[in-house]
């Protein structure tokens, strides 16, 4: 068990809900849900969730605390916000399910090799890195994620896409040495440092 | 009509060498027709996306998006952010309501933007192109321009996600937005109507779910066909990349045959205004347009 699951597991018990409230974005509000499934019937992955999000919201006030944190449901929002416009309580859907997919990360417990999981780690570590996205190293990085061979494999098996777009000058192939960036990293690098620092101390992460 | 200044975000994916670096180039024809002048934010950096919230947390990705608006308000006074990238507008728009309706996040956010000699008031308004084009114009004096009507093409405006929800264009419906039919038909292009407008493309799990995305670009594709469309036209970079260089994976895949080109209302608006193709960024697209560029080489 992660230092910070151990934590929270002594600091909150088996109060699943009262944990979710405090350390999860749009938390207050999983105990306004009615049960009505709007969400899960609006949702365009709806059918690949294990747990759609009115289960998981019945999961996290029933303390289902192991179920919910490793599940890779939350994981399948693609950000399309239908759950939030069509919501007749006016839940915060999108923003909880990115909320509980946050904090699975945080502790460790989100599925290892779920590939939104690894490709949303990698995309906040490229744009860190220069202030910008540099699409062409967040791709390859995708590709090349389980090792060379097969990301040669899925190299070539997208060559026609890379070409489509080298040709249509989407895609340069010099943002592999010098990319588009912000003059200020180092303000942003400082900046950021302290968000993270702030928001540790306002979500109990830190002593 | 006196020019228009806004404090203009472009975002990452509008960068030269980046995937709609061509909305950038019809955008920019399109505001030189439109007499607006576009500022651009000094600096900016990236909002985070939909996809920045699992590793970024909240803060992190609020402050992001802080910077940017702290730096149109420091640099650019007065002025009103202005982001083409539905993302970045979408981001940019959720921190300014966020930090409004949070004192103690807006406080949190200032902390660390000391870090970077910064700091936000909370004073600039955050806005897409499309709204500008809307509600600072008006359809009718968007038609003004036309030089060259888009008569007798059929164009599928597929609105998706996040020009949408959860924010919307003022006064549309979440389920049937009619701005992109009635900015096609001000060009004097048709709008056909089909069931997939609002449909989501898969956004970033396009890169890391693409079978299960590439389900959603195949509906989207499908209904424009089965509809009579000939072009399909989008508000937003990631839609346009998605529905566009995944048609070929998608006939592989389902045995269809689909070859539809996907545009920016920018790159219509700069045809219908006399634009030519290159500077209407027609070069630009996977899917080649030979229709527009005949249209656009046409006198």
């Amino acid at each position: 068990m992660s230092d910070l699951n151990a934590q929270a597991v002594k600091q909150y018990g088996n109060n699943f809900l009262k944990e979710v409230e405090a350390r999860v974005e749009g938390g207050e509000w999983v105990k306004m849900c009615m049960q009505c499934g709007v969400c899960s019937g609006s949702c365009p992955f709806g059918p690949y969730w294990a747990h759609p999000p009115q289960e998981i919201f019945m999961m996290i006030r029933a303390g289902k605390r192991e179920e919910v944190l490793t599940s890779d449901s939350m994981w399948m929002c693609t950000s399309c916000y239908n759950c939030i416009v069509r919501c007749p309580r006016k839940l915060p859907i999108t923003h909880i399910m990115h909320g509980l997919a946050n904090y699975a990360h945080r502790l460790g417990l989100a599925p290892k090799n779920q590939p939104t999981r690894v490709f949303a780690k990698m995309f906040w570590d490229n744009i860190v890195k220069t202030g910008r996205v540099n699409e062409l190293k967040l791709s390859l990085g995708l590709y090349f994620k389980d090792g060379i061979g097969p990301g040669i494999k899925t190299a070539l098996a997208m060559k026609d896409i890379g070409l489509g777009m080298l040709k249509a000058k989407r895609l340069n192939p010099l943002e592999l040495v010098k990319g588009h960036g912000c003059k200020d990293v180092k303000g942003i690098h400082a900046m950021l440092k302290k968000a993270q620092e702030i928001e540790a101390k306002r979500k109990g992460f830190a002593a | 009509m006196a020019k228009k200044q806004y404090a203009f975000y472009p975002g990452c994916s509008s960068q030269k060498g980046s995937s709609a670096s061509n909305y950038l180039t019809s955008v920019q024809s399109m505001c030189k027709v439109l007499d607006i002048e576009l500022n651009e934010i000094p600096d900016w950096n990236c909002c985070g996306a939909s996809i920045g919230y699992a590793e970024g947390g909240e803060l992190p990705r609020h402050v992001m998006n802080a910077r940017n608006l702290a730096l149109a308000e420091k640099e650019l006074p007065g002025q009103q952010v202005v982001a083409t990238c539905a993302a970045c507008w979408l981001s940019a728009r959720e921190t300014k309501e966020r930090l409004e309706h949070n004192q103690t996040l807006k406080n949190d956010a200032n902390e660390a933007l000391k870090e970077a000699g910064l700091q936000y008031e909370g004073k600039v308004e955050v806005r897409h192109m499309v709204e500008v084009l809307i509600e600072d114009f008006g359809y009718e004096a968007l038609k003004k321009p036309v030089v060259k009507p888009l008569e007798g093409m059929k164009f599928a405006g597929y609105v998706g996600c996040q020009t949408n929800r959860p924010f919307g264009i003022h006064g549309e419906s979440f389920e049937n937005p009619v701005y992109l039919d009635h900015l096609i038909e001000a060009m004097g292009g048709e709008a056909v109507p089909y069931d997939q407008k609002v449909t989501c493309c898969g956004g970033a799990l396009a890169f890391s779910e693409p079978e299960k995305s590439q389900k959603q670009i195949k509906d989207i594709v499908e209904s424009a066909y089965d509809h009579g469309a000939e072009f399909i036209v989008t508000p937003c970079p990631l839609c346009q990349a998605n529905v566009e260089i995944y048609q070929g994976e998608v006939n592989k895949r389902y045995g269809t045959k689909f070859n539809m080109p996907v545009l920016y209302y920018s790159q219509l608006m700069t045809l219908a205004y006399g634009g030519s193709a290159k500077e209407a960024g027609l070069d630009g697209q996977v899917i080649r347009a030979p229709k527009l560029e005949a249209f656009a080489a046409k006198k």
